[in-house]
């Protein structure tokens, strides 16, 4: 089986290393990171990826925008996203999936839940 | 490797052990099994050839019943020895669950620690503490303060949430986050009010060699912020010192730098 690819979308790099160190222990997955939404869509559409773990506020280009711009795309449509901010009102995980995130998770994160929702947008036993 | 990431790994191959001894005790049952299978083939076709002779019949009886007594007490034994290897199994699954919770933990303060000693810009480390305490501990509205150390008064160096101005002034020894300078230790405030700025929820002191420093002051968690962890208190004990550290290091550098700077004016007005 082909290795599964994430990409972590963040511009914390306290965060991106901890999504990291978390992901780490998923088997035959490779971890790429990006600093911000423009620099995230710029990876996606120049390499192949199953899963987007983006955080909302980054400079650049927020991720928001990088959920709405990438289900607009045809070519990303089999990619998973997931949500993992600060933002925790309920209006805020309601407009993020409504925009096409298939979870949302907010901060401060337990690694044991990113792996649990890692594995199942891989589908992973 | 630390002594946690040592106790850490020699947890995990305990538990691959008791994996393997399971798999070899679930192999022993199967083989245990087919004889046991072989045994009630042989047994049928003895029954069979006795049915037609009383004496071998009788005799084969006795047999019967001795081997359903030593049957019933190898059963026994096997089932004694099924529940000691489910109970030492549930005893290592939930070891396990403990042993990845302290993993986690201990990757969360590796990561804080690294991220703080991984500049010598003393921006840079104010944002990384800054990063920590909204990613790790959750925190809204949280000011860094830094102490004057010609008068001892309190000035914010950062904030996230308010501006500077909004923040108590204070200093070292007065006011609720002077007095927690005295002490070296994180001090929690539950019953502080959540929109109330005079009164922090938590203030970190940041210590070098028991001088005050500076602190950090939270006064407002993430509304999806529960309950102060266990890895929440590890945290503010780390940031203690940690986040101290370097900041102080990085004063110095800076301070170094300037000094360089001049004496290399001066060597190259000497030397022109």
């Amino acid at each position: 089986m082909d290795r599964q690819r994430i990409l972590i979308v963040e511009d914390s790099p306290t965060m991106r290393q901890l999504l990291v160190f978390a992901l780490r222990r998923l088997k035959d997955v490779e971890v790429v990171e990006a600093s911000d939404g423009m620099d995230g869509l710029r990876k996606l559409s120049s390499d192949h990826f199953d899963l987007a773990l983006v955080d909302i506020n980054m400079p650049v280009m927020d991720g928001l925008k990088l959920i709405s711009l990438i289900r607009g795309d045809a070519k990303l449509a089999g990619l998973r996203i997931a949500v993992i901010t600060t933002e925790g009102a309920e209006e805020d995980r309601r407009r993020a999936l409504e925009l096409g995130a298939d979870e949302y998770l907010t901060k401060p994160i337990q690694a044991n839940r990113v792996l649990e929702v890692a594995r199942s947008l891989l589908k992973q036993g | 490797m630390s002594d946690d990431q040592a106790s850490l790994l020699s947890s995990g191959e305990d538990f691959v052990h008791l994996f393997k001894k399971g798999a070899e005790f679930t192999k022993d049952l199967l083989r245990e099994n087919e004889r046991l299978r072989r045994e009630l083939a042989a047994i049928r076709e003895r029954q069979e050839s006795a049915a037609r002779n009383p004496e071998d019949w009788d005799k084969l009886r006795q047999e019967l019943l001795s081997r359903i007594q030593s049957l019933e007490q190898e059963y026994a034994s096997m089932r004694q020895r099924l529940e000691e290897v489910e109970g030492e199994n549930h005893v290592f699954a939930e070891r396990y669950i403990e042993v990845e919770e302290e993993n986690n933990n201990l990757a969360n303060l590796y990561v804080a620690s690294y991220q703080l000693h991984s500049t010598l810009d003393l921006s840079e480390v104010l944002k990384i503490i800054i990063e920590i305490v909204i990613n790790l501990v959750g925190a809204e509205i949280f000011a860094i303060y830094e102490v004057d150390p010609n008068n001892g008064e309190l000035r914010v160096a950062a904030s996230e949430g308010v501006g500077p101005e909004a923040l108590p002034r204070c200093s070292v020894g007065e006011g609720p986050i002077g007095e927690i300078l005295l002490g070296s230790d994180p001090v929690c405030i539950p019953q502080a009010g959540a929109e109330e700025l005079s009164q922090p929820l938590v203030c970190i002191p940041l210590c070098i060699e028991n001088r005050p420093i500076g602190a950090i002051a939270i006064f407002r968690l993430l509304q999806q912020k529960g309950d102060f962890s266990a890895l929440d208190h590890e945290l503010f004990s780390m940031l203690g010192g940690h986040a101290a550290t370097a900041i102080f290091a990085s004063k110095l550098y800076s301070q170094s730098e300037r000094k360089l700077n001049t004496i290399q004016g001066f060597i190259d007005l000497l030397t022109r």
